[in-house]
């Protein structure tokens, strides 16, 4: 088990190989499908991209006193052409569900980054490891705003390293 | 004088006839007819997306931990963990099982002799409404296909209809996710290519599919019809008793040699690897044109969240 506090560095992501479990703390920001089409183009990104953590999460609204609704990750493969460019701004880790394309894995790979999944459907789990949720950009896109998120401990597992493995090859 | 005596005599009784007849046929079509308050389909709708999303069937569960007894693979089975602690959380009403809390099917069966005053559909989508806010499930709609702007209330709902004897509604509601909905397929297969041309497109389908469903999946087949039936048929079918099977044997047969075919894929939970790809295979058909052979892949994810009510 490793433990990853943020932002993340180059040697961060090269200690990281597939399969191992990651315990992630520190602040990570949320985005999907509309979220990045925006971001790719913005002129004034409210966070540093540079050794950043991108989670790909959609929350359900959070009830009067509660940090968070449901925040599981969403299919990753979506995003797969719009990280390319994110990731030659220094985004370093991207935490989603499922498997992405081979190109994608390259330039990941040249970019010194890697890919994390998290459990898919374990919305209400993983929920309790965020401390602290706030939107700071794109807020009319309701759950597909920017979000800055405080977590401890979030757990995710290595799917694509740096050093070329990939946890869905089979 | 006499004779206008006579006429008004004559039309008095015409009246009266037609009222008699009149409220004779009310009265006939009343006493078959049920009434039922459009206000009642609204509850049942709010009421259901908000436990489904929060509750899964313990027939559900229990094949999640009947699968993480068997599961070899160390993520795979820390995964499953995962699942079964989250379903826990969830229970207690706070959080929702997932974050993709879906959009809304309904299938629903009319009874000729029920008789709803306002429009069902209206009360379907109104239940949806209330329910996604008061449950505080996500909004996952989007009014066009380019725009894409959020319709802010989760509807509208995709309703199915079926006209069937008696005097009770039974409404069959899921939350679909879009990640296992996503992973769907239709194919129009040629009969020629038979059973093992629906067994080589469903493991395809699902080894394509990988971990971006979120297994341990469910998987709905329909076979048969046409283009549409068939998707049709293989929503029913994920929607299906977790123990039940085809009552034809050579259908269920197809559905046991699938449920082991797709576990020995290997994708298991989340695509990490592993023997649990699914927890359920469903195969429902019906009769097609000679010339074809449809099959659809309805795929649901591990949160399989549905209910049946019937009024």
């Amino acid at each position: 088990m490793i433990t990853l506090q943020t932002p993340i560095t180059n040697e961060d992501v090269s200690k990281l190989h597939v399969g191992e479990k990651v315990l992630i703390s520190g602040t990570i920001y949320t985005a999907r499908d509309a979220a990045h089409m925006r971001l790719v183009d913005e002129k004034d990104p409210k966070f540093e991209i540079d050794g950043s953590i991108i989670f790909y999460v959609g929350p359900t609204p959070p009830r009067d006193g509660v940090v968070i609704g449901a925040s599981g990750p969403t299919s990753s493969y979506r995003m797969d052409t719009l990280a390319i460019p994110l990731m030659e701004k220094g985004l370093k880790l991207m935490i989603g569900k499922g498997d992405r394309s081979e190109d994608f894995r390259h330039k990941m790979i040249k970019n010194n980054s890697a890919y994390l999944i998290a459990t898919g459907g374990a919305g209400a789990l993983l929920s309790s490891r965020i401390i602290s949720s706030e939107v700071i950009m794109y807020e009319d896109l309701g759950p597909e705003a920017i979000r800055k998120l405080e977590v401890k401990d979030f757990p995710c597992f290595v799917a694509y390293d740096v050093h070329g493995g990939n946890i869905f090859k089979r | 004088m006499q004779e206008k005596v006579n006429l008004l005599f004559i039309y008095i009784i015409i009246e009266i006839n037609m009222f008699v007849w009149y409220y004779y046929c009310v009265n006939k079509e009343g006493e078959h007819m049920r009434n039922l308050n459009p206000e009642t389909i609204t509850n049942i709708v709010k009421e259901s997306v908000i436990k489904i999303n929060y509750e899964l069937e313990d027939s559900l569960v229990s094949l999640i931990r009947k699968a993480k007894q068997n599961e070899t693979n160390n993520i795979a089975s820390s995964i499953l963990d995962d699942i079964i602690e989250n379903q826990e959380i969830a229970k207690k009403g706070s959080i929702p099982l997932c974050q993709d809390t879906g959009l809304v099917v309904v299938f629903m069966e009319i009874g000729r002799e029920v008789y709803v005053d306002g429009d069902i559909y209206d009360a379907i989508n109104e239940g949806v409404r209330l329910g996604y806010s008061e449950g505080y499930l996500r909004k996952s709609v989007v009014n066009h296909p380019f725009n894409r702007v959020n319709t802010k209330d989760n509807t509208p709902a995709i309703i199915h209809t079926k006209i069937v004897p008696g005097d009770k509604i039974k409404l069959k509601i899921a939350s679909k996710g879009g990640g296992s909905e996503n992973m769907s397929n239709v194919t129009m297969l040629t009969p020629t290519e038979g059973i093992e041309g629906v067994k080589k497109l469903v493991l395809d389908t699902i080894f394509n599919a990988g971990g971006k469903p979120c297994p341990p999946i469910i998987v709905g087949v329909g076979i048969g019809g046409n283009l549409e039936k068939s998707a049709l048929l293989a929503k029913e079918a994920i929607l299906r008793e977790l123990d039940d099977e085809s009552e034809d044997q050579t259908i269920k047969q197809l559905e046991q040699d699938l449920y082991k075919e797709i576990n020995d894929l290997g994708v298991g939970p989340m695509g990490v690897g592993g023997n649990t790809t699914c927890l359920a295979v469903k195969i429902n058909y019906f009769p097609m044109h000679i010339a074809s052979l449809p099959v659809a892949i309805n795929i649901q994810c591990h949160s399989s969240r549905h209910t049946e009510v019937i009024v």
